[in-house]
C-alpha cells in the first residue's frame, strides 16, 4: 500500500514567486548575451551544403587575409579528438563519433569551418571566401535506406568508438527478454499489433544556442553559456581542446528555454578555442535558421507494439520493437532508444512475457538528441494506441483495460532492472502510485461516461474522446548525482549553492523552498546561486527529470545538517538540551518558551564563542527513480470535410508526489502538454530530396501560439513519495507523453480511423477518413 | 547617420547605420530586455512599443524610428525610486506566467498595448493580443490568466 503520510509544510506547497522573477519581468541583463565585453570577436560557422560528402580540399587563406578576420578554424588547425556532444555523465553512453571539424560532412548543416572577426558582417563575408572542395557521396536519407543491404556507410572513420555496427549504420542496439514472448502470444486469447511512426521535430527554445567565452584575469577560460549541463560542458571542452579542466570555468546565467536541446556541447568548444587562440572574448550566437538546421531534434521513430491478453483483459505478452533515426551522429542514440522501453513497459507489469528490441541507425539527416520525454514520448504513441485497439477487441472500456493492467504501489517490474541508461537498470518497487485516482478523476472531468462513443455531430464536425496513461522517471537511479552547499550569514540568511541547472523551470526557486522549509525561514532569506563550476558543487545538470528528486534531496540533506549545527549553537546559548529545541519562524525555540533568533546563533558562531562557519555540503545519488504518473484525456472535433482536428478539451491528472510549488508544477504540465499537442498536430521538419531542411523558420515550422491552445484542465493529486524530498517526485517531462496517443485515440473514437503517423495534419486525417470510407 | 530616439521617456541622439534594426540599436545602447529570438518577426521576443503601439523591433529599421518614442520592458515599471512594477509585470510574477523569461518582455509589451486599447478584453481577445508572441515554456495558460488579472486591477485603479 502507498504511504499516506501527511506532513505539514510552511514554505513547501506554496506558489512562491520565482526567486529570479523580478529581474526577469523587468528585463534585467540576466542572459548570456546581455553583458557587453570590450574587444569581443564574433564567430560565424560555415555549414555543409551537402548531406554526405568528403572534404577533399579546404582553402582558408582568402578568408584569413580579409581585414578584421582574426581566426579561421577548420579540420586543418583544430584537435582531431573524437568525442560525443551528448552532455551526459562520464563515461558517456553515446558513441565518440564527432570531431570539432571533420574531413567528412554527414548532414546539411554539419560544421565545415568557422571564422572569428571584429564584426558579424566581416565574419559572414569571410565565410564566403572559404574555398571548399567536396566529393559528394550517396546520401542516406531514411532509416530504410540506412539499413538496406547496399548502402553508403556514414561513419567509415577508423577512430570512432562506441558505435554498435558502423558498417551497417547502426549506432546502438538493444534486445531485452523477460519470460518468453512467443509462448506468451501462443497462450494469449487476444492479440493486437500496431506500428506508429513519429516525425522530425525541433525543441525551438525562444533563445537559440549562445555562448560567450573570455579569459579571466588569471588567464583561465570562462564560458558563459546557455546550457543544461555546465559540469559536463567543462569536462567535454577540457577533453576536446586538451586543456586542463581546472583552467575552465563554466557559468550558466538565465537561459531562454531548452527542453533537451541544450544538453549538448555544440558551441562551447569552438568559442573556447577562438578565445584561447586570439586572447579575446568570443561570441557565438546561432540564428533561428541555424538552430533548426544544425542543432538537435527529437529522434524520429517507427515503433511496432504487439500485445497479447487473456480473456479477462490481463496482458500476457508485450513485444515492442523500435527503429530510431539518430541522424548523422549518435548523440543520445542508445539512451533515448532504451527509454522507449524502460519508461513505458513497467507501466503494464502484469504481462509476464516481454520483449523489447530496437536499433538506432545513422542517416544523413539532422542530428537527434535529448528532447523532453526522451524516447518515452515516442514509445507511448504505439503502446497506448495498441491498448486502445486491444480494449476494442476485448469489448472493454479503455479505462477498465488500464485498470486491470497498470502497476500499483508495492509492485515492481523486471524492466526496471533489465533496462538502464546504456547499461543494466536498477530493480525498484513502486512506493507511490495514484493511477487509480488519475483515471477516476480524469474520466469524470472530461465527461467520459456520457460523451465517449457518442460521435456527436455538428455539421461536418464529429466529436470523439480518447485517453492514455503514462509514467516517466525521477532522475537516473545510481547514476545522477547532485550536491548542494548551504552557508549561513549573521543576519540569519543563507546562501544556497547548487550545481543544479535552472532552465527556466524554476528549480532555483523550489530548491530554495526546500531549504527554507528545513531551516524555518521565509524564502527571501535563502539566496540561491546555481550552476557555476567555480562556486557551486557538482550536479549532473537538468535532465531526466532529476532536479527535484535528486538535487532536491541534496538540498534537504545540506539544510538538515545546517539546522543541526544551528540547534547545537542555540543549545549552548540557552543552556538546554538539543532535543528540547526546535527551529521555527527564524528562531530556535526551547520547550520552556525561551528562544534565540537564527541571527543571534550565527553571530555567536561567527564572532563570539566556539567560532566556526555554520554550513554544510551534501550530495545525493538515489537508488531508485520513482515514476510520476499521469492520465491524459481529450475531447476532439474532427472536420470530416477538411480533416482538421480541433482539441475541444484536454484533461490531465498527475501524480508527482508532494507538489513543492503548485503554480510552477502546473506550468510544467501546461507547457509540456502544449508542446506535445504541437508535436501531435502541426510540428514537422520537412526535407528536400537532398536532405536540406525546408522549413527552418518559426513561420514555416508551426509551434502553437496562444490562439491554438485548447482549454486545459490540470489536477495535481495529493500524493507522497517516501524516498523523495518532502515526498516529491518529478514533473518536468511526463506531460509531453500524453497528447499524441490521447488525440490519436480520440480521433478514432470520432471517425473510426487509426492515425499511425504524426503529425495529424488535416491532409493526413482527411486521407485516412477517405480511405476508411471507401 | 544620427537619429533621435526617445526611449522610455529619455531623449537620445544615437549613431546608426543603414540596415541597422531597432532591435540591434536598442540592445547596443543597453536595453537588453529586448530579446532576439528569430529576427524575422515570427516570435515576438523583441516586441517594443513604438509611439504606444506594439511592433517587432527586429522588423523596424532604426532610421524609421527617428523622432519617435519607444517603450521597452525596462520602461514598464513606474518610477525607479518606488520600484513599483507595472500591473502586468506584477501579474506575470504572481501567476507563474514566467518560466525561462525570454519571451516575457515581448509578451508583456503586447499585453500592455492590448490593455491600453481594450481595458476589458475577453479571453479570446487576450489570445489575439499575444498571438504574435511565441512561448515554448508555459503553454500560455498562466500568461492569459495574468493578463486577465492585470486588466481587472488596472480597471479598478482607473475607477478610483
Amino acid at each position: 500500500m502507498c504511504e499516506q503520510r501527511k506532513q505539514e509544510f510552511t514554505i513547501v506547497g506554496r506558489s512562491e514567486r520565482k526567486v529570479d522573477g523580478i529581474a526577469l519581468v523587468t528585463g534585467k541583463p540576466k542572459f548570456v548575451t546581455d553583458i557587453d565585453l570590450s574587444n569581443m570577436l564574433y564567430v560565424k560557422i560555415l555549414h555543409s551544403p551537402y548531406a554526405h560528402a568528403r572534404i577533399t580540399e579546404i582553402n582558408t587563406s582568402r578568408a584569413e587575409s580579409l581585414p578584421g578576420v582574426m581566426c579561421v578554424l577548420s579540420s586543418k588547425n583544430t584537435p582531431s579528438t573524437r568525442y560525443t556532444t551528448a552532455g551526459q555523465g562520464y563515461p558517456e553512453p553515446s558513441p565518440y563519433d564527432t570531431r570539432m571539424f571533420d574531413t567528412k560532412v554527414r548532414f546539411v548543416g554539419d560544421r565545415v569551418a568557422a571564422v572569428a572577426a571584429e564584426t558579424e558582417e566581416i565574419a559572414l563575408q569571410a565565410l564566403k571566401e572559404i574555398e571548399v572542395h567536396y566529393e559528394e557521396l550517396p546520401p542516406v536519407l531514411s532509416v530504410d535506406a540506412a539499413t538496406a543491404l547496399e548502402t553508403a556507410i556514414i561513419h567509415d572513420e577508423k577512430d570512432a568508438s562506441g558505435i554498435f555496427d558502423p558498417a551497417r549504420n547502426i549506432s546502438a542496439k538493444i534486445d531485452i527478454n523477460v519470460g518468453d514472448v512467443t509462448q506468451g502470444f501462443a497462450e494469449s486469447d487476444f492479440i493486437v499489433e500496431t506500428t506508429c511512426e513519429t516525425q522530425y521535430a525541433q525543441h525551438t527554445p525562444i533563445e537559440p544556442h549562445v555562448v560567450l567565452s573570455y579569459l579571466d584575469e588569471d588567464g583561465r577560460l570562462v564560458l558563459r553559456t546557455s546550457t543544461q549541463v555546465p559540469f559536463h560542458v567543462r569536462r567535454i571542452v577540457s577533453y576536446v581542446l586538451g586543456i586542463p579542466l581546472h583552467r575552465i570555468r563554466v557559468i550558466k546565467p538565465r537561459i531562454g528555454g531548452s527542453f533537451g536541446v541544450k544538453q549538448e556541447v555544440l558551441l562551447e568548444d569552438l568559442a573556447g578555442l577562438v578565445t584561447l587562440r586570439t586572447d579575446r572574448p568570443a561570441l557565438i550566437e546561432l540564428t533561428r535558421q541555424e538552430e533548426f538546421v544544425s542543432t538537435r531534434t527529437r529522434h524520429p521513430m517507427r515503433i511496432r507494439v504487439k500485445l497479447g491478453a487473456k480473456r479477462n483483459g490481463v496482458l500476457h505478452a508485450i513485444e515492442m520493437e523500435a527503429l530510431s533515426n539518430t541522424g548523422a551522429y549518435g548523440s543520445h542514440s542508445l539512451t533515448v532508444l532504451s527509454n522507449v522501453g524502460s519508461k513505458t513497459l513497467p507501466l503494464y507489469n502484469k504481462a509476464k512475457n516481454v520483449r523489447f528490441s530496437g536499433k538506432a541507425v545513422y542517416t544523413n539527416l539532422p542530428v537527434a538528441g535529448a528532447y523532453r520525454g526522451y524516447g518515452a514520448t515516442q514509445g507511448y504513441y504505439s503502446l497506448e494506441v495498441a491498448m486502445d485497439e486491444l480494449a476494442g477487441q476485448l469489448g472493454l472500456d479503455p479505462i477498465e483495460l488500464r485498470r486491470r493492467n497498470h502497476i500499483r504501489c508495492g509492485e515492481s517490474s523486471p524492466i526496471f532492472e533489465e533496462i538502464g541508461e546504456g547499461r543494466e537498470g536498477v530493480a525498484q518497487t513502486i512506493n507511490s502510485c495514484e493511477l487509480e485516482r488519475c483515471l477516476e478523476i480524469g474520466a469524470k472531468r472530461i465527461g467520459w461516461a456520457k460523451k465517449r462513443g457518442s460521435r456527436t455531430r455538428n455539421g461536418s464536425w464529429v466529436h470523439g474522446l480518447g485517453m492514455s496513461i503514462h509514467m516517466q522517471g525521477s532522475g537516473i537511479a545510481q547514476v545522477d548525482m547532485g550536491a548542494a552547499t548551504i552557508k549561513m550569514n549573521e543576519d540569519g540568511s543563507f546562501n544556497l549553492l547548487v550545481g543544479a541547472t535552472d532552465l527556466g523551470t524554476g528549480s532555483d526557486t523550489i530548491l530554495g523552498q526546500i531549504a527554507a522549509e528545513v531551516l524555518g525561514v521565509p524564502l527571501s532569506k535563502v539566496i540561491v546561486y546555481s550552476s557555476d563550476t567555480d562556486f557551486t558543487p557538482f550536479d549532473v545538470g537538468a535532465y531526466a527529470s532529476s532536479t527535484t528528486y535528486v538535487s532536491g534531496t541534496a538540498v534537504k540533506r545540506a539544510a538538515e545538517e545546517v539546522r543541526g549545527q544551528i540547534v547545537e549553537v542555540a543549545a549552548a546559548m540557552l543552556e538546554s538540551d538539543i532535543t528540547s529545541l526546535a527551529i521555527k519562524d527564524e528562531q530556535v525555540i526551547s520547550i520552556d518558551g525561551r528562544s534565540v533568533t537564527l541571527a543571534e546563533a550565527c553571530q555567536r558562531a561567527m564572532y563570539q564563542a566556539d567560532q566556526f562557519q555554520i554550513g554544510a555540503m551534501a550530495s545525493c545519488v538515489q537508488d531508485q527513480s520513482p515514476p510520476p504518473f499521469m492520465s491524459s484525456f481529450a475531447e476532439v472535433a474532427v472536420d470530416t470535410e477538411t480533416g482538421f482536428v480541433k482539441i475541444v478539451d484536454y484533461v490531465a491528472v498527475v501524480d508527482c508526489g508532494t507538489v513543492i510549488n503548485p503554480k510552477m508544477a502546473q506550468g510544467q504540465i501546461e507547457g509540456a502538454l502544449v508542446n506535445g499537442i504541437g508535436y501531435a498536430l502541426s510540428e514537422v521538419m520537412l526535407f528536400s530530396p537532398t536532405g536540406r531542411v525546408q522549413n527552418a523558420t518559426l513561420f514555416d515550422y508551426k509551434i502553437l501560439g496562444a490562439l491554438d491552445i485548447p482549454p486545459i484542465d490540470i489536477t495535481l493529486l495529493d500524493s507522497y513519495e517516501p524516498t523523495g524530498p518532502m515526498g516529491a517526485k518529478s514533473i518536468a517531462e511526463i506531460g509531453i507523453n500524453g497528447p499524441i496517443p490521447t488525440i490519436a485515440n480520440a480521433i478514432y473514437d470520432a471517425v473510426g480511423v487509426r492515425l499511425t503517423k504524426t503529425p495529424f495534419t488535416p491532409e493526413r486525417v482527411l486521407s485516412a477518413i477517405r480511405s476508411h470510407s471507401t | 547617420m544620427r537619429i533621435c530616439l526617445t526611449v522610455n521617456g529619455k531623449k537620445q541622439e544615437l549613431d546608426s547605420t543603414p540596415g541597422d534594426t531597432l532591435l540591434h540599436l536598442l540592445r547596443r545602447i543597453g536595453y537588453k530586455g529586448v530579446k532576439k529570438g528569430c529576427e524575422s518577426g515570427d516570435c515576438g521576443a523583441c516586441a517594443v512599443l513604438l509611439d504606444g503601439r506594439v511592433v517587432n523591433s527586429c522588423l523596424v529599421l532604426a532610421a524609421k524610428a527617428d523622432g519617435h518614442c519607444v517603450t521597452t520592458v525596462e520602461g514598464l515599471a513606474g518610477q525607479e525610486k518606488t520600484g513599483e512594477l507595472h500591473p502586468v509585470q506584477e501579474a506575470f510574477l504572481e501567476q507563474g506566467a514566467v518560466q525561462c523569461g525570454y519571451c516575457s518582455p515581448g509578451m508583456m509589451i503586447a499585453a500592455v498595448d492590448l490593455l491600453a486599447h481594450n481595458p476589458n478584453p475577453t479571453d479570446q481577445e487576450i489570445k489575439e493580443g499575444i498571438s504574435g508572441n511565441l512561448c515554448r515554456c508555459t503553454g500560455y495558460v498562466k500568461q492569459i490568466e495574468a493578463i486577465r488579472i492585470a486588466a481587472k486591477k488596472m480597471r479598478k485603479s482607473a475607477d478610483v
